[in-house]
């Protein structure tokens, strides 16, 4: 995606996959995280994950679909843990 | 406090380094949890992700709640393969008296397994197998599914 033709009042946010997803990064248009929610709706592998999943934005846990997003955010999608 | 290494721990020397770390502060207590993967299921090892920053964070907020109990908390934990019958996970925590310390390990490794932000994998001929069955979910867990 080329930044310039972004719409406006949109923010270009990274979108990372953690853990076992194995997906690489992607950049998406967002005002909010329900914008990306949609986006990643239309992937028929990620949606898989995204019931299960947990995000956090810039590396702190979110609950809101209505989370403000601005250029450069991190979004990040977090598979069910198991540690130890 | 929180210690992150390639493959199995050391565990002797991680725990030596503790003990004498403890003792110098004139803690009275000092108790661990050691981790270690059994041979089950014809697995070879088992296999770690971790993401760090959230892992970091997690951890700096127990360690602020343990403080506030007069305690210390130190944890290592592997990345990538663990072979069967090494460790892959240490949690240690410090009093001054063995009742806090007791309490704050079993509070502390319950919720690492809930909620610390780490991935695992069945290795079974080189191939890793995501530990999905064994796995909980974050809280808010689903908050993109906005079709289901």
């Amino acid at each position: 995606m080329i930044k310039y033709l972004k719409k406006v009042g949109e923010a270009m946010v990274k979108v990372e996959f953690l853990g076992p997803i194995g997906k690489e990064p992607m950049e998406v248009e967002a005002r909010t995280l329900r914008d990306v929610a949609k986006v990643l709706q239309k992937d028929e592998e990620l949606k898989k994950w995204l019931k299960e999943c947990a995000v956090a934005v810039n590396d702190r846990l979110v609950q809101d679909l209505d989370t403000e997003l601005k250029d450069g955010d991190r979004v990040s999608l977090l598979p069910p843990v198991c540690g130890g | 406090m929180l210690e992150i290494y390639p493959g199995e721990l050391e565990v002797d020397t991680i725990f030596s380094r503790w003990r004498r770390w403890g003792e110098r502060r004139n803690y009275g207590a000092f108790i661990t949890f050691v981790g270690t993967v059994r041979a089950e299921d014809g697995i070879e090892a088992l296999s770690f992700d971790l993401y760090e920053p959230l892992l970091r964070e997690w951890f700096e907020r127990w360690q602020e709640k343990a403080q506030e109990r007069g305690a210390v908390l130190r944890m290592a934990h592997s990345v990538g393969n663990v072979p069967v019958h090494t460790s892959s996970y240490m949690a240690a925590v410090f009093s001054p008296k063995r009742r806090v310390a007791l309490e704050l390990i079993e509070e502390f490794v319950e919720d690492f397994k809930a909620n610390a932000p780490i991935w695992k994998y069945d290795v079974k001929q080189g191939e890793r197998i995501y530990a999905r069955d064994r796995s909980q979910r974050l809280a808010g867990s689903g908050l993109l599914d906005i079709d289901g």
